[in-house]
């Protein structure tokens, strides 16, 4: 028995030591350099105590980007899970070439990030603005990504594009979960379509909800892929994510110390944010 | 009234795939293109294809070097995940009553709540110290940062399977290590496959990481080369969305093939 123990430990050791390595290491690391004034590149280096974290707090371009990311991460998230759920109910509906129709509607997902990126980049540019000028809608006929007060509206469109498509896979998931034998059940009865949605439907995919929202939430806080692929930030720093804003400014900026600092509060936030829509939503489906 | 088809939602649904659609058909029409055309109708179905956007585009971003590298990365990660990340799910699974491989598994699994950006900027230090700053680094990295998904979604699935099969095994004489390869290995294909799919999809696109690590252009995986060459594709926009189509190519026919099998691996990693 214990040649079998020392077995299960043998399969295990080599992967913890990796994972010590290439994941807690380099965090810890960010933690100790977000104590000091590095730059990046010198080889000198000083602690300077908690004095990047007090600049953070003071620092416009943080305030700026956590402003951009919470705004973008709120409304896309929202806005993917409305629609998402929405296309799940129509495509459990009865309704000719269902799979067709699924295939199509997941079929975002499985293409790159920056990429897409980079197609809806040449749409707003050069084809939304033909349709804005047509239209005769004075916001959409220039190019809403060199405008500093919608570029956000654009890499909002982007991401919910993309985003939908796991999102509503899920929810369809768990549509199917619903017995038949209930709505036969609620017709009897003579419910509405809407009272059964909210007494029947929403109720039993509340879980759904739950990891849909939590992972929509996530993905959108860690934009960056499409902020490179889109606006580079810009204009000026309308749409510059807090990732995009620890990469310019640790890679590029020589800010390399305060940037660790800037992203160990960013993960404090983000674990207090899952923890809490954890905590929250679960608590929703256990009331339901 | 619910066994006819409802005709307002299919026609609602048909409109919503044309949002879905547009943006593909204008990337291969545009791909197809040639500048004269462009100026003609931005929309229009091409006349006449212009094959040469592909070529030009090939030359220019070292095309098959950045699909080899891609292909390379995504399979080696998808192969040595599968054989090493299911392994310690398989020693925590059996021994969770073990304080050892019950902090073991916390350990793993809290990792899915800390952001990239947090061990990004370190990360680059340690890999080009390491000498890791290549596609073996890379292929190493991808498979190490998949462990904290991983190990949650396998140990839920090897605790289903009955600890009988193992026991008859011992008793047959079979070792740990023969015993998972020979019994346990074979049992999770469902969960591999699905596992095998999600690492598929987010190795072959991922963009960060390659970025960070990858200086080499020798190396430069198929996002990374579309990002690189940004600048000289300047207003070439044929050449541009040609570049664009073949890259994200390779995926889209896997999954006009394994359409089924993905969405499925899919959802079921998110469900677990």
């Amino acid at each position: 028995m214990t040649k079998r123990l020392t077995a299960f430990y043998w399969m295990t050791v080599p992967a913890v030591i990796l994972f010590f390595i290439f994941m807690t290491l380099p965090a810890l690391q960010g933690i100790y350099y977000s104590f000091t004034n590095w730059n990046g590149f010198g080889k000198h280096y000083d602690f300077v105590g908690f004095k990047n974290y007090i600049n953070i707090f003071t620092d416009n371009n943080v305030g700026n980007a956590y402003w951009f990311t919470f705004k973008f991460a709120i409304v896309t998230t929202i806005l993917i899970n409305i629609l998402s759920l929405l296309i799940a109910l129509g495509l459990n509906a009865k309704i000719k070439f269902r799979n067709f129709f699924r295939g199509i509607y997941f079929l975002p997902n499985i293409l790159s990030v920056l990429i897409v990126g980079y197609i809806f980049n040449y749409l707003f540019s050069n084809v939304f603005t033909i349709w804005g000028k047509n239209l005769g809608v004075s916001a959409f006929s220039t190019n809403i990504l060199g405008n500093e007060h919608l570029a956000w509206i654009g890499i909002v469109i982007v991401a919910v594009w993309q985003g939908i498509a796991f999102n509503t896979i899920l929810y369809l998931a768990g549509l199917q979960t619903i017995p038949t034998s209930l709505y036969e059940a609620s017709n009897l009865d003579g419910a509405s379509r809407w009272q059964e949605f909210w007494k029947i439907t929403f109720p039993l995919i509340a879980p759904f909800f739950t990891i849909n929202m939590v992972l929509a939430m996530k993905n959108s806080l860690m934009v960056f892929d499409q902020i490179i692929a889109l606006t580079g930030g810009g204009p000026g720093r309308a749409t510059q994510s807090i990732s995009h804003l620890i990469y310019t400014g640790g890679f590029q900026g020589g800010e390399f110390a305060y940037q660790s600092a800037n992203s160990v509060i960013y993960f404090i936030v983000i674990a207090i944010i899952s923890v809490l829509q954890l905590k929250f939503l679960q608590g929703r489906e256990t009331d339901m | 009234m619910r066994t006819k088809t409802n005709w307002l939602v299919l026609g609602l649904i048909a409109i919503g795939t044309i949002l879905i659609l547009f943006p593909l058909y204008m990337t291969i029409t545009i791909a197809l293109k040639n500048p004269e055309e462009m100026t003609r109708s931005v929309f229009a179905i091409p006349t006449t294809f212009h094959w040469e956007n592909f070529r030009n585009a090939v030359k220019m971003t070292n095309f098959f070097q950045a699909f080899r590298n891609s292909a390379l990365v995504t399979l080696c990660t998808v192969v040595l995940t599968l054989l090493t990340n299911s392994l310690v799910a398989y020693a925590i699974a059996r021994n969770m009553n073990r304080k050892f491989f019950k902090g073991l598994y916390f350990y793993f699994i809290s990792a899915m709540f800390i952001p990239f950006p947090i061990i990004m900027l370190p990360i680059v230090k340690l890999t080009s110290a390491l000498h890791m700053t290549n596609l073996v680094g890379l292929t190493i990295l991808h498979t190490v940062y998949a462990l904290a998904f991983n190990v949650f979604v396998y140990v839920g699935y090897i605790r289903s399977i009955p600890v009988a099969l193992e026991e008859a095994a011992t008793v047959d004489g079979a070792g740990t290590w023969g015993t998972f390869w020979r019994i346990i290995f074979p049992l999770m294909a469902p969960i591999n496959a699905t596992v095998g799919i999600l690492i598929c999809l987010s190795t072959y696109n991922d963009f960060l990481l390659p970025l960070i690590i990858i200086s080499d252009q020798n190396m430069y995986t198929l996002p990374l080369v579309q990002y690189i060459f940004q600048g000289q594709f300047n207003t070439d926009f044929n050449l541009a969305f040609a570049s664009y189509l073949m890259a994200m190519l390779p995926m889209i026919i896997i999954y006009l093939f394994a359409q089924k099998w993905i969405i499925n691996g899919v959802t079921q990693g998110a469900v677990k």
